[in-house]
């Protein structure tokens, strides 16, 4: 069988010719050439696979001429025929990452050929592309390279013998969020109990469902005079005027509401209700205290407890929406209490 | 949105029932509710306990925001 041929993508630092002040080296295309990483890919492919030419192309010179450079990469492909395009690894660099994974996704869609490139699970390529191509992921520095290596090779020449390509944790890839059916040796609740087993006996164990990963934010200092503090009251639970003005969405909503409150001092089943699905609306539709506490909020601003309850509360449906939904909401619903000179934030869940 | 507010700057307070996930989402003052319908309020109470109720943990989220936390904090009993 011919060897399989493959062109690799790198940019201007791995070629050699420069950092950041070469960043806008334009397309190069070395036929026959192996460079840098393309060697240690080399090595890994053997016999099975050659690489029959490099292009190298500065991070900056591509991310500031996409459409150029794209054109001039897929001219060199379409004349040279590979079999399979490379580019990276990336690592953590951002606009290399952008690149390679840009690149890829036009060469798959434009020449309809195997593509495949690598890079930190944190480079901004990857929340790009993620979806349209298979990343490796890499390590955060070139000192993942051995690693990064090992893995491309096996799924590159799987993509190039065009087999049929495993799971995203079997075969090194990024996930890309799609689901496969399939069925299972054993049932659910017996994998579920052997999960727990290991897990009480504290040996590794894989879950099945991994939870989305969470950045963390650090405290603020607390509220030193609370009695000439204004405290805002914030909720997740759906709570709106009767009718639900802004059509907050029961599920998955798409925005949060203003409402204000200047002289109300206690929600009423006439006056609020929840817009939330999910839960058992009954008892937030009787009295909206329940979940956003406006009536005692006023009785300890009558008792001098607290300075004020801001005259505004905001709200919006907890119920699957986004994290990306709530962190907009969340830094939109921050900038106006700021505004406001607000203190300090109850915020309350159903 | 927790996380958000903290990250501009305001003392927030998380009242919630289902803490765990509070805690995975990262908020870092959290007081536990009574329930997910009815987080500050508990309907098998006569409206006046029931208020007292309310009283207690609007207090304690209250309490929650003066005092100083080094990281996330539930506030039990």
């Amino acid at each position: 069988m011919a060897k399989i041929r493959v062109i690799h993508y790198i940019n201007q630092f791995f070629a050699q010719i420069g950092g950041e002040e070469k960043a806008d080296y334009p397309v190069e295309f070395r036929d026959g050439e192996k460079v840098g990483p393309g060697l240690a890919l080399s090595a890994g492919f053997g016999d099975e696979a050659e690489i029959v030419g490099t292009i190298i192309c500065g991070d900056s010179f591509f991310n500031e001429h996409i459409d150029e450079a794209s054109a001039q990469i897929i001219d060199i492909l379409k004349e040279h025929k590979p079999d399979l395009f490379v580019a990276g690894p990336a690592f953590n660099a951002g606009r290399y990452g952008v690149a390679c994974a840009t690149i890829c996704a036009k060469v798959q869609e434009e020449l309809h050929i195997p593509v495949l490139t690598a890079m930190y699970v944190e480079n901004p390529g990857v929340d790009l592309y993620k979806k349209d191509i298979y990343i490796v992921p890499t390590k955060n520095s070139a000192a993942g390279m051995k690693d990064a290596v090992k893995k491309m090779v096996p799924l590159a020449l799987k993509l190039a013998k065009g087999e049929k390509i495993g799971a995203s944790c079997e075969d090194n890839y990024i996930n890309q969020g799609v689901r496969v059916n399939f069925f299972e040796d054993k049932p659910g609740a017996a994998r579920a109990v052997d999960m727990l087993l290991k897990k009480i006996a504290g040996k590794p164990y894989t879950t099945e469902y991994p939870m989305p990963s969470f950045d963390r934010v650090d405290p603020n200092p607390p509220v030193t005079d609370l009695a000439h503090a204004k405290v805002a009251l914030v909720t997740s639970g759906g709570i709106v005027p009767k009718g639900n003005p802004d059509h907050i969405e029961s599920s998955n909503a798409s925005k949060f509401g203003e409402y204000d409150i200047t002289g109300v001092d206690d929600l009423t089943a006439d006056t609020y209700e929840t817009a939330h699905g999910g839960y058992d609306p009954t008892y937030a539709n009787e009295d909206a205290d329940r979940v956003l506490p406006v009536d005692v909020m006023r009785e300890f601003e009558k008792e001098g407890l607290i300075g004020s309850l801001h005259n505004k509360y905001y709200a919006t449906v907890g119920n699957g929406t986004a994290v990306a939904s709530a962190k907009k909401f969340g830094e939109e619903i921050a900038k106006r209490l700021k505004a406001d000179g607000v203190d300090a934030v109850i915020l309350t869940s159903t | 949105m927790v996380k958000e507010i903290e990250r501009a700057g305001l003392p927030v307070v998380h009242v919630c029932t289902v803490t765990p996930i509070s805690l995975t989402v990262g908020a870092n003052r959290i007081v536990p509710a009574i329930a997910i319908p009815h987080p500050l309020g508990n309907p098998s109470l006569p409206a006046d306990e029931e208020k007292e109720l309310r009283r207690r943990l609007v207090k304690k989220a209250l309490h929650a925001l003066e005092t100083p936390v080094d990281g996330q904090k539930v506030f039990e009993d």
